[in-house]
């Protein structure tokens, strides 16, 4: 059975970047927390991510888990954004052999996946090179 | 005076050349890039759609636009690819833009012209003081059944319009449209590829509307072809909108900034409007446009645009639609393209 | 608390048990422990598994294991930390001897991985990472390490051929090891010719789909001497979380809590990382071993890479690791993986380990860990 709600409940940040700035030290929680994991502080700020940044790391994946299964191979990568927020994502447009550690890069709205022919559509953010 | 306050354009960076389609199918490459006046055209990625590319292209009609998209009041997306038949593109778009709650929308489609009618309905609802901006789209990723002639110019695109009242890049002075009940090319509901009545797309269909809808607003507006820098018509092929202009009285150099498609492809409700942001790309202030879409089905949407001098200020601001066309292109051959566009049968 | 020792293990051979269900496998390893242990009543039982309910649709496994082992009304709990749900088991029984809450514990792990499709089965090991921060991208665990051992290559020049001699030192062992699910040997060319599964790992770089059980029987070390039995005692047991995204990591190329973990085991047993004699630890992937020996402190951080290739950790290595195969020879079936690596230095330190012997091992110590080190358990086992 579709669950739309787990997906309809991250689209502020999945399509908007809506993150949350802990009052006390700066730390920027994406996505949002009750807590802050660096200072224990729980008053937070509303905040966006910065859309571009840097790979620090990459890989292709070849064996890909079920909802994935028709769109192997394709590059994930984490990125440290330019607000040092260091985010998971996949990398598009762009050939393998040009993936490298340092790579800049962009956030672009892009599909995930989707549950079947009759199933609920999956957006959010992929990186593409800058 | 209303207008466009910001404008922006998307394309997909795969591209497949008509020799790879026509080797597929034993068909004479040569004779399609000349009669069709078509070289390649765009695919989209399997992660891309009809909204992927709207948001993308709005986007960029907001880098340009400079304002706050709480103030968009209404959002309309016109395609004939929407990826749902039912819950509409503008939603998911009008979400990730941050135009939501208080924004009205609904999906449009009208063949290749559902971008520019939604571009009148935003134009209007500023006019008539209803909303403060409103955003339009053409966005399309649409099939061609395999081996058909349309199977080599399907492509896809996007180009969004921010409409409003200050701040413009391009006043709208006059807009018209011309429609009649002409079935050239359908898509029944269910079906997979769209049919179309050949040779009877040219003259009854696409040439009687683009220069009915062309000489009834240059009459309204009392000008004549002399009087714009820039002319745009929808672009199925290469021959087409060039044919038109030559019988309208245009010459080459008005068509050719627009003039997209032998590159690109029809991108279909993207079609004219991608040729009018690649236009705004290079026009300068106080340059006169015209843009005549055409939709299947069939009608033509007219407008009637003057570059202000904001155009300088803020064509920089988002990627340019040439650049977009001519830069880190990926060549595809038929096999990842029908891999692409789910044109291969899978296990259920 | 009281001293704690291993009186019983028990593990049948691992691969694809296309005959055996869930409760069967468990039922047989967890009646050997008790055979070796030469105890017939238990007091509580805990189970290690990470998945039952996404691989063969069943949760409860505590009442269904200790129902078919023929133990209700036993007190029994099933705990879950991703890939460290047997050491986490192990922890648990440990703190029902040592408090005194219990004296006969049989601590068991089960998985049972082969009733679904590989790409289900790569999905329900997903879970151990963000699902949707992480697996909602598309991620998966041979991803998830690749990228580590991308940012390990980067930032201390490890070689994929280090990689490799991983593999190659765990199957040379796993050769020797007649419960492993692949006793035959690889070579680096082997290795680095395999189909690519995350670049840059292979997959002879990645442990395997298997199905498996293991138990151990726990009671204190007085009841054990009273018992006659070779006293094995659990002397150290540390555990540490870290985030559940592999990118909140400060560092993406070393494994915190397996570095935190360690330490508390250690202090706890009085020993320092040279007293040990032999280490069984999470090699789900190739980076992983070379990664846990930085973090543990058995090599300096990033010479993990060196270590393997000058065969510092090999079996006749100052610091021999995974003498059974580890995960990559022996097998992977998630939840049993813990307690498996007890049993391994359970034999060892009672000499019975054959062809594996590590001579005159007296100080054992097992690393398990979840995820990409959201969870690391540590023990640290010492003969009398």
């Amino acid at each position: 059975m579709p669950n739309p709600a787990r997906s309809w409940r991250e689209y502020p940040q999945r399509y908007r970047f809506e993150a949350e700035k802990c009052t006390n030290c700066g730390y920027i929680a994406f996505p949002p927390r009750l807590v802050c994991p660096q200072c224990g502080n729980r008053e937070f700020t509303k905040t966006k991510l910065a859309e571009t940044g840097k790979l620090l790391t990459f890989t292709i994946i070849r064996v890909p888990p079920e909802p994935f299964e028709d769109q192997s191979p394709y590059a994930v990568g984490i990125a440290e954004l330019a607000d040092g927020v260091k985010l998971t994502a996949q990398v598009v447009d762009c050939d393998f052999a040009a993936l490298k550690v340092g790579m800049p890069v962009r956030l672009e709205f892009r599909k995930l996946y989707e549950e079947g022919t009759a199933g609920v559509i999956y957006y959010g953010y992929k990186f593409v090179p800058e | 005076m209303a207008g466009i306050v910001g404008y922006g354009a998307y394309i997909p960076r795969n591209r497949i050349k008509v020799e790879e389609i026509a080797k597929v199918w034993g068909a004479d490459a040569p004779s399609y890039k000349k009669g069709l006046m078509l070289e390649e055209k765009s695919v989209p990625s399997p992660d891309q759609d009809t909204i992927t590319m709207s948001v993308e292209a709005s986007k960029n009609a907001l880098r340009r636009a400079g304002i706050d998209p709480r103030e968009i009041g209404a959002v309309y997306v016109g395609s004939e690819s929407h990826p749902y038949a039912v819950k509409p593109s503008g939603t998911v778009l009008a979400e990730a833009l941050n135009a939501t709650p208080e924004v009205h929308t609904a999906d449009l489609e009208f063949a290749c012209k559902a971008g520019t009618e939604g571009m009148f309905i935003a134009l209007s609802l500023v006019q008539a003081a209803a909303v403060k901006y409103g955003l339009a789209v053409g966005a399309d990723t649409s099939q061609g059944a395999p081996g058909d002639a349309l199977e080599y110019s399907a492509a896809a695109g996007a180009a969004a319009f921010i409409f409003g009242r200050d701040k413009l890049v391009a006043e709208t002075l006059h807009t018209y449209s011309y429609t009649t009940d002409t079935p050239d090319f359908w898509r029944r509901e269910y079906q997979y590829y769209p049919q179309h009545g050949g040779r009877f797309t040219g003259d009854p269909a696409y040439f009687s509307h683009i220069l009915g809808a062309a000489r009834g607003i240059m009459a309204k507006a009392g000008m004549k072809p002399a009087d714009f820098q820039y002319v745009i018509f929808h672009q199925p092929n290469g021959k087409f909108p060039l044919r038109a202009g030559e019988i309208l009285g245009f010459s080459r150099n008005q068509i050719d900034p627009g003039w997209l498609v032998p590159k690109l492809g029809n991108t279909y409700s993207g079609s004219s409007p991608l040729g009018l942001t690649s236009t705004l790309d290079i026009a300068k202030p106080g340059d006169m446009i015209l843009l005549v879409s055409y939709g299947s089905g069939a009608g033509s949407d007219g407008f009637i645009f003057r570059v202000t001098e904001r155009i300088d200020e803020v064509r920089n601001l988002a990627p340019l639609t040439r650049d977009m066309l001519d830069r880190n292109k990926n060549y595809i051959d038929y096999g990842v393209y029908a891999k692409y566009r789910r044109k291969i049968r899978k296990a259920e | 608390m009281r001293d704690v020792a291993v009186i019983g293990i028990g593990m049948t051979k691992w691969g694809e048990l296309w005959k055996k269900s869930l409760r069967t496998i468990f039922v047989e390893s967890a009646l050997l422990a008790l055979d070796d242990a030469g105890v017939d009543k238990i007091d509580s039982m805990v189970v290690g598994c990470m998945s039952s309910g996404l691989f063969v649709g069943q949760e409860h496994l505590a009442s269904l294991l200790s129902d078919y082992l023929g133990k209700n009304p036993v007190p029994a709990a099933r705990v879950e930390s991703a890939c460290s749900s047997g050491g986490l088991a192990l922890r648990q029984g440990f703190i029902e001897v040592a408090s005194g809450m219990s004296d006969v514990v049989l601590v068991g792990g089960v998985e049972k991985m082969t009733d679904v499709t590989g790409c289900e089965a790569t999905f329900a090991l997903g879970t151990a990472a963000d699902q949707e921060y992480e697996g909602f991208h598309g991620l998966t665990f041979p991803g998830l390490y690749a990228m580590m051992a991308v940012a390990h290559m980067h930032k201390y020049g490890t070689t994929r051929e280090q990689l490799a001699l991983v593999a190659v030192k765990n199957h040379d062992n796993g050769s020797k090891n007649p419960l492993a699910q692949y006793p035959f040997k690889v070579t680096v060319e082997g290795v680095l010719q395999s189909v690519l599964v995350a670049d840059p790992l292979r997959i002879l770089d990645c442990s395997p789909i298997t199905d498996g059980a293991a138990a151990v029987v726990l009671c204190p070390a007085d009841m054990a001497k009273k018992m006659k039995k070779p006293v094995i005692r659990i002397t150290g047991c540390g555990q540490a979380t870290d985030t559940i995204a592999l990118s909140s990591r400060k560092d993406l190329a070393w494994i915190e809590s397996t570095h935190i973990a360690g330490q508390k085991a250690l202090a706890m047993s009085g020993r320092k990382i040279g007293d040990i004699d032999l280490f069984e630890v999470h090699d789900c992937f190739t980076i992983a071993e070379i990664m846990i020996t930085e973090a543990l402190g058995i090599v300096e951080k990033g010479r993990g890479g060196k270590a393997v290739e000058e065969g510092l950790t090999s079996l006749k290595g100052k610091f021999p690791v995974n003498p059974s195969g580890g995960l990559k020879a022996k097998g992977h079936p998630v939840g049993a993986t813990g307690v498996a690596q007890a049993v391994e230095v359970v034999k060892q330190l009672r000499g019975e380990a054959a062809e594996r012997q590590i001579k005159g091992a007296k100080r054992g110590l097992t690393q398990n860990m979840g995820g990409t080190g959201g969870s690391s358990v540590v023990h640290v086992f010492e003969a009398e």
